[in-house]
């Protein structure tokens, strides 16, 4: 509302906020509150609840700030192996698979966004049926198989390496930012196709790379059900399916164990610790994504922008 | 007539040639696409063998349509497609207008700064892996140590294992992705809001508009396309909502409520080793959807002019 009017001075006259606009600015200022805090406030507690002593967290104490504060969670999760080795296994599932991303996405959106490419009308139908159909699960999965790919990362890698949508948002920047004039110019100097896309259109195309790299790179680090399906080598789980079984299966397990009241107590303790791990975990496994967010903010929503143009 | 035709083909092989180089740059896309999603769909005849691991897919023998009258005389087949259909329309319904609701909002709102404050704490649960977000689901559910629980122990109501009930758990699903969707599926909205001409706004403001009527009139109309599209695509995958989240949400006690096609389809195929049962069962999954998005599509298109293709 105030910046409105320093824009417009010569409306502050005939703008006086009428009374229902005080009520519908008041009404939206609570309900976007509110809407912040439900989502802000879990988060919040998990940072708090991972630092704070096992038994406040798991007594309720712990709600506003963390009490008694402790590493012990964190050091939980340094001494499992398990999770390190999925650490660094989802690591490198990351980068190879981003790598692998890009090397099939780009190509093939600056070829599509070319206006005159005789390719261009039965490439785009030959992805676009994948959109609306395919083979489902089993058929895929035997695919894989009988290429001798189960347990190993092209499980994880190959099957997705091209995402109909991003090739799209590619797709459509390559079409607005680098124009046919431009390799016109160039072929004239004796440029050739392959030669203007490495040197010229990716160098100024810095801006969709990092999307996709974004868009990629989060898909590989949070996804589970490839690895569900193909991975069953303990040794090469991804973070996820490690998280998986610390987060989801084991809690059940602990529960159903702790029947009788004497076992309980005897567990209680164990379990308290396993708790605030458990909060630990959840931190540790998020930090590539959260130290990326300011950064990885901005670009998704350009991505998401870029991507909506076309619709 | 000979000549006209020879000249034709000449030309067509003279513009493949003259594209040679992009049509290599498509090649590994192509080659990778058609390995993991065109060589399954030939696979999808599976549904209609029994499979044998040694004979492979081509010497299996025929069995005609006999895997898809099992799945519709298998009592899962009323349970799974329910529950499906009932978890994506309980989804769609609540997910769908909150979203726009929220963008609506962010958009009147003036002051810069809180929206930007806002916006970005919103988005980032879209972030957590479904793991992650399970795990918390279950953890501050837990009857032991949840938070929720701990809360209601200090407001003196007995604590509840939500997750062994079985009454709670499409509303713990739904409502957990709102949570975590909200901010995320808000932007597009929020983008085409951005798209409105101010002179617009500026117009209603001096005829006396005020700021309800301003959305009521402007902004909601404005994207009431890029909501007809989302709703549409939404509806063609209303029975191919995500394994992954549901799975690890379900447990026995809550199965009945939580089994979904692609859970079913998944422990049928992968766990059972059933492989041509859930391979019928998938394609049928895969039919219907697409029947779904062609008919929603029609509708939208006649209703609103809004569509697909």
């Amino acid at each position: 509302m105030k910046k409105e009017k320093s824009v417009q001075p010569f409306r502050r006259k005939k703008t006086k906020r009428c009374k229902e606009d005080v009520i519908f600015d008041t009404v939206t200022f609570i309900i976007l509150t509110i809407i912040l805090l439900i989502v802000a406030y879990p988060l919040y507690w998990v940072i708090i609840s991972s630092i704070s002593k096992p038994s406040a967290v798991s007594s309720g104490d712990v709600i506003w700030k963390p009490i008694g504060f402790t590493l012990k969670g964190y050091a939980e999760v340094f001494k499992n192996s398990a999770v390190m080795g999925g650490f660094l296994n989802s690591l490198i599932y990351t980068v190879c698979g981003v790598m692998v991303n890009l090397t099939v996405t780009l190509p093939t959106a600056y070829a599509l966004s070319r206006n005159n490419f005789s390719g261009k009308k039965p490439i785009t139908l030959f992805y676009m049926i994948t959109m609306f159909f395919g083979g489902g699960l089993i058929p895929t999965y035997l695919v894989v198989k009988n290429l001798q790919m189960l347990n190993t990362m092209w499980a994880l890698i190959l099957p997705g390496c091209l995402s109909v949508y991003n090739m799209i948002v590619a797709r459509t920047f390559f079409k607005s930012n680098i124009s046919e004039e431009l390799y016109e110019a160039a072929e004239i100097d004796g440029c050739t196709q392959g030669k203007f896309f490495f040197k010229i259109a990716l160098p100024l195309s810095k801006a969709i790379i990092a999307i996709l790299v974004l868009y990629y790179g989060v898909g590989h680090w949070n996804s589970y059900f490839s690895a569900l399906v193909y991975i069953s080598d303990k040794d090469r789980y991804p973070l996820q399916l490690v998280l998986r079984n610390i987060l989801i299966t084991n809690e059940t397990a602990l529960a159903q164990s702790a029947t009788t009241k004497a076992a309980r107590e005897a567990l209680r303790e164990k379990q308290q610790l396993i708790d605030v791990m458990k909060y630990s975990l959840i931190i540790i496994s998020s930090i590539p994504v959260l130290a990326l967010y300011p950064f990885i903010q901005k670009h998704f929503v350009k991505g998401v922008m870029i991507g909506s143009v076309k619709g | 007539m000979n000549t006209k035709t020879k000249k034709k083909k000449k030309s067509l092989w003279q513009v493949l040639k003259k594209d040679a180089s992009l049509w290599m740059f498509c090649i590994p896309g192509i080659v990778f696409t058609f390995i993991f999603s065109y060589i399954p769909m030939y696979g999808i005849q599976l549904a209609f063998r029994r499979y044998n691991a040694k004979a492979g897919i081509w010497g299996s023998p025929w069995v005609g349509l006999y895997y898809f009258k099992r799945f519709f005389e298998s009592p899962y087949f009323a349970s799974t497609i329910r529950n499906t259909l009932v978890l994506s329309l309980y989804g769609l319904i609540v997910a769908f207008p909150i979203p726009i609701i929220l963008a609506l909002l962010l958009n009147s709102f003036r002051h810069k700064k809180y929206r930007k404050v806002i916006q970005t704490v919103t988005y980032a649960p879209n972030f957590i892996s479904t793991v992650v977000m399970c795990g918390m689901i279950i953890l501050f559910l837990s009857p032991y140590v949840g938070i929720i629980n701990n809360f209601m122990k200090f407001l003196g109501m007995d604590p509840v294992n939500f997750m062994a009930k079985k009454e709670y758990w499409r509303h713990i699903y739904v409502w957990s992705g709102v949570w975590q969707g909200t901010g995320w599926s808000s932007i597009i909205y929020f983008a085409a809001l951005s798209g409105i001409s101010p002179e617009l706004h500026e117009a209603a403001r001096c005829d006396g508009a005020t700021k309800f009527q301003l959305i009521r009139y402007i902004d909601l109309p404005s994207i009431l396309p890029t909501a007809t599209i989302l709703m549409i695509m939404n509806c063609g995958s209303i029975l191919s909502i995500g394994f992954e989240k549901a799975y690890l949400l379900q447990n026995n006690l809550n199965l009945t409520v939580s089994e979904i096609i692609s859970t079913y389809v998944y422990k049928v195929g992968l766990i059972n080793n059933d492989i041509s049962y859930s391979t019928a069962i998938g394609l049928f999954n895969t039919l219907i959807n697409l029947v779904m998005l062609i008919i929603v599509n029609k509708a939208a298109d006649k209703l609103s002019g809004n569509s697909l293709w």
